[in-house]
């Protein structure tokens, strides 16, 4: 694309995250390793390709703790095992002997390729599902979506803004303070340091999120909600109980075994339920926008591309295709083409979206 | 516009009321300066305009305060939003958005302005306060200056009537707070908002100011004229005190207005020469620091490109500059805190390289109290911080609480640091660090937030520090602080050294960092009060 045929700015922050959510669908329904390795690359490139960059790029934190999730499984598999028979040994630990009552544990032992690609492939379901939250963390800064809250859930915005700024606020703390510990002498190392950081850290925190509540309170969020108090309670009940029913339905939707037929259903119902708290409570949302997002045909073939794979793969593990599920065999598993069709799909983003805005550095 | 009738605050727990039966009234299109020392009750004053106090804060209020006619008991600060923005202390902390235009927009956007006119006003506040080429930076990556105009800019677009600020200018070097002071005279004289702002440096507000407010221990004084509020006031500028020295009247608030008056002071200052404090102290040979061709990079960005420096020992050197010069990151590179990218450190008699050594080591050499000297403190008392420091540099049991009793005018023992004052708080890091008896003292900007009473026994201190022969090493906006102590100056820019000699040499000859004594004596280079008092009490 030499020419840009759109101008720049940024896509709908609820694009993004439905197209996240569809692809994250995906990979929840599939332990194909070449698939799950599919799904990362394309949020690694969409994400490069349209990220927004006033924000820090979150993805490597998130594929980060991906990497250390399928580590640690398959770690902890070859020490205790998972239950997974298997003939290829690959080696064999020395057996910690335990007593009887505990004869349904093992420490050591036999380690066969089997059980641990039966773990690696399940790490890699969750670390796939992780780098999807985290492209679209950094395709549209939580923050922007939050402007799309209902004003009835002004203490819920106000929490979830502080909650944003302080986590990654308490890496920079917890790095000032040790630093600072430095300064006495002490290297920051060791049980009882942690123990000592915690303190300042915490407190610096807490001061820094009160700041930023009463900087909130005093620029006037949440002013628009007036009204009485019986009526406010009834839309944030309502708001509230739309919001578990979105989780709920997400949950269901996301993990097969809860039984994917019920995800659907309470996922409509909880969005109904949020929609319908969402106009009560518009009615008396008197916020405006600058520069609000439009929704224009992008935004919807976004949603589009990110559900494919997410149907696709839904129907794929109903019928049970080859490949899917692969088995823990020592062999290459079988890779269903439409599978892998749907999910470069997705990808498709990185390239007919607009640019993001130009942030200078 | 406002009008405090009977108001007293009271916190939960606190001895003394923080304000104390406070009846005033401020009318419209004045910029009033509230004027007292660290703990007088000034930010609570400002934050019961927007009812944060109590709303917010929690303690109880007495009395009324409205604004624009509106009663802060009976309307929460959001709803206040309208009619009143506060720009509080340190404005990144309090910033929503991720980008200039959007944080300028927030405001608006939650008091429902339509989108044509939200558009607008973002265009008209960018233009007036200077901002339109930062329009699309990221806020985490301007400087401190550029911060706080945005901060005035975002509670300015949303079109109060009043606007509050708590210090808007303690952390900025001394052209940005000339930036942030002209974006302010400009909205108060153009368009007619109300300002109030609280501000130690009263050197570079005072003359702006229409009205002054005095503040002592929860007592405020009735709107008085500048001139005569500098007359009664405990704490006042340069400026003010070369007039009481002299006995100038009306007193002169501006540079201009004490030049005009000072013609015979010059000429009977004519014949003697200025006697620098240093003279007592014994400078020893320039190995104290050595930097040689340092470069340190932060974030992919060069900060320090190449730095020779050599301090001697036993002196007092400061370092100034911008915000951003990188007087910070070469303060860390000489404790050891940042990784060098080039060159190398040696500190101390036995050429030491602090990089190489083990933190337990390093303090012995170089004692570094940092911007925030909070970071320092963990203990839930000061008695036990002290003991805890006598702990960490394996120091003799008592020796940071006698350092404490020496340098500070009296801290309750059992009080928690973070309820100290700004300037108690320093004076608690200070004897944390010096109870490891470094060989060099660096501190990073030791004066925001503390006012000229705090400032002075700071630099009581330093002096006496360097007369037992400690090498001091600091980095400060304050050019009265450094015309006070230094004996050198080092003007730092974009990571390289520009400007560096003897301190009177410097200070005079820079527009920017000259102090007000030097500026109405010049050609004459006089820097302090105290060395025109020493000089004239000679003659006579």
């Amino acid at each position: 694309m030499t020419r840009p045929r759109h101008k720049a700015r940024l896509q709908h922050p609820a694009a993004w995250w439905l197209w996240g959510l569809g692809l994250a669908t995906a990979a929840s329904r599939t332990t194909n390793p070449v698939l799950l390795l599919l799904v990362i690359g394309v949020c690694v490139l969409v994400v490069s390709e349209r990220r927004d960059p006033a924000t820090v790029n979150p993805l490597p934190a998130f594929l980060v703790i991906g990497a250390v999730v399928v580590a640690f499984r398959v770690v902890m598999t070859a020490l205790l095992g998972n239950g997974i028979v298997g003939d290829t040994v690959v080696l064999t630990l020395p057996r910690v002997p335990l007593p009887d009552w505990a004869a349904a544990v093992r420490i050591g032992g036999t380690v066969t390729l089997e059980s641990l690609l039966y773990a690696a492939y399940d790490a890699l379901r969750l670390a796939a599902v992780l780098a999807c939250l985290g492209a679209a963390n950094a395709l549209a800064s939580p923050r922007r979506l939050l402007r799309y809250l209902p004003a009835t859930l002004y203490d819920v915005g106000t929490a979830v803004v502080v909650g944003l700024t302080f986590a990654p606020q308490l890496l920079t703390d917890a790095r000032d303070v040790r630093a600072a510990r430095t300064l006495r002498g002490r290297d920051g190392r060791g049980l009882r340091e942690m123990a000592r950081l915690t303190v300042p850290v915490l407190e610096t925190a807490f001061e820094r999120s009160l700041g930023l509540a009463a900087s909130m309170e005093s620029r006037g969020y949440g002013r628009a909600v007036r009204s009485t108090t019986t009526s406010r309670r009834a839309a944030t009940g309502l708001a509230l109980a739309g919001l578990v029913g979105v989780l709920a339905g997400l949950y269901g939707l996301l993990d097969s075994s809860a039984g994917g037929v019920l995800g659907l259903p309470v996922l409509v119902l909880g969005a109904v339920l949020a929609g319908s708290s969402l106009l009560v409570g518009a009615s008396r949302d008197h916020r405006s926008g600058h520069r609000r997002e439009r929704w224009t045909w992008t935004e919807t073939v976004t949603v589009l591309v990110g559900a494919v794979p997410a149907a696709v793969l839904v129907v794929a593990s109903a019928q049970g295709w080859d490949g899917v599920v692969p088995s823990q065999q020592a062999q290459l598993p079988a890779v269903p083409l439409l599978a892998v069709l749907a999910v470069l799909v997705a990808a498709t983003p990185a390239f007919f979206t607009p640019r993001p805005r130009e942030v200078a550095p | 516009m406002i009008t405090f009738e009977h108001v007293s605050v009271q916190y939960a727990d606190a001895p003394a009321p923080s304000l104390h039966d406070v009846t005033l009234e401020i009318p419209e299109g004045e910029l009033v300066l509230v004027v007292g020392p660290t703990g007088s009750g000034k930010s609570t004053l400002l934050r019961t305009i927007n009812g944060l106090v109590p709303h917010f804060s929690g303690g109880t209020l007495t009395g009324r305060v409205t604004v624009d006619g509106l009663d802060t008991a009976e309307h929460r600060p959001r709803d206040l939003a309208t009619v009143v923005g506060l720009v509080e202390q340190n404005p990144s902390s309090t910033f929503v958005t991720d980008v200039v235009e959007d944080e300028v927009a927030y405001g608006m956007e939650t008091m429902g302005l339509d989108p044509t006119t939200i558009r607008r006003r973002v265009e008209e506040t960018l233009d007036l306060f200077g901002l339109t080429p930062l329009r699309a930076r990221s806020l985490r990556t301007l400087s401190g200056g550029q911060q706080q105009r945005v901060a005035i800019a975002a509670l300015f677009a949303a079109g109060p009537r009043v606007l509050v600020l708590d210090e808007p200018t303690s952390a900025l070097d001394p052209v940005a707070a000339e930036e942030v002071l002209a974006s302010l005279h400009r909205i108060v004289h153009d368009l007619g908002v109300t300002v109030v702002l609280a501000e130690h440096r009263l050197e570079r507000v005072v003359h702006h100011a229409d009205r002054v407010v005095l503040v002592d221990e929860g007592r405020v004084s009735q709107l008085l004229d500048p001139a005569d509020a500098m007359l009664r006031s405990l704490i006042y500028p340069p400026v003010v005190g070369l007039s009481r020295l002299v006995g100038w009247s009306p007193t002169p608030l501006s540079i201009r207005d004490a030049r005009r008056k000072a013609g015979s002071l010059r000429e009977a200052l004519g014949g003697s020469t200025p006697h620098p404090a240093a003279d007592l102290r014994v400078i020893g040979p320039g190995d104290a620091v050595t930097l040689a061709g340092v470069r340190v990079s932060r974030g992919g960005r060069v900060v320090l490109d190449g730095i020779d420096l050599a301090v001697a020992r036993g002196s007092v050197t400061t370092l100034m500059g911008r915000n951003g010069a990188g007087k910070s990151t070469l303060l860390g590179a000489v404790a050891a805190q940042h990784r060098l990218a080039g060159g190398h450190v040696r500190v101390g008699a036995g050429a030491v390289d602090p990089h190489t050594r083990s933190a337990r080591e390093r303090v012995r050499v170089v004692g570094l109290v940092p911007q925030q000297p909070e970071l320092l403190l963990y203990a839930d008392s000061v008695a036990a911080e002290c003991a805890a420091a006598d702990d960490d540099f394996g120091a003799a049991p008592g020796t940071a609480r006698a350092l404490l009793e020496r340098i500070s005018g009296g801290i309750d023992p059992e009080v928690h640091p973070r309820d100290l004052s700004e300037g108690q708080r320093l004076e608690l890091a200070l004897a944390v660090i010096l109870a490891g008896s470094p060989e060099v003292l660096l501190l990073d900007e030791p004066t925001r937030g503390l006012d000229y009473g705090a400032k002075k026994r700071l630099g009581e201190v330093l002096g006496g520090l360097a007369a037992q022969g400690t090498t001091v090493l600091l980095a400060t906006h304050d050019v009265e602080l450094a015309a006070e102590v230094a004996d050198r100056v080092v003007i730092l820019a974009d990571g390289e050294v520009v400007t560096d000699g003897p301190a009177r040499e410097v200070l005079a000859s820079s527009p920017a960092f000259a102090p007000q004594v030097t500026k109405v004596l010049l050609p004459q280079t006089w820097l302090t009060v105290a060395e025109v008092a020493g000089a004239l009490a000679r003659i006579a």
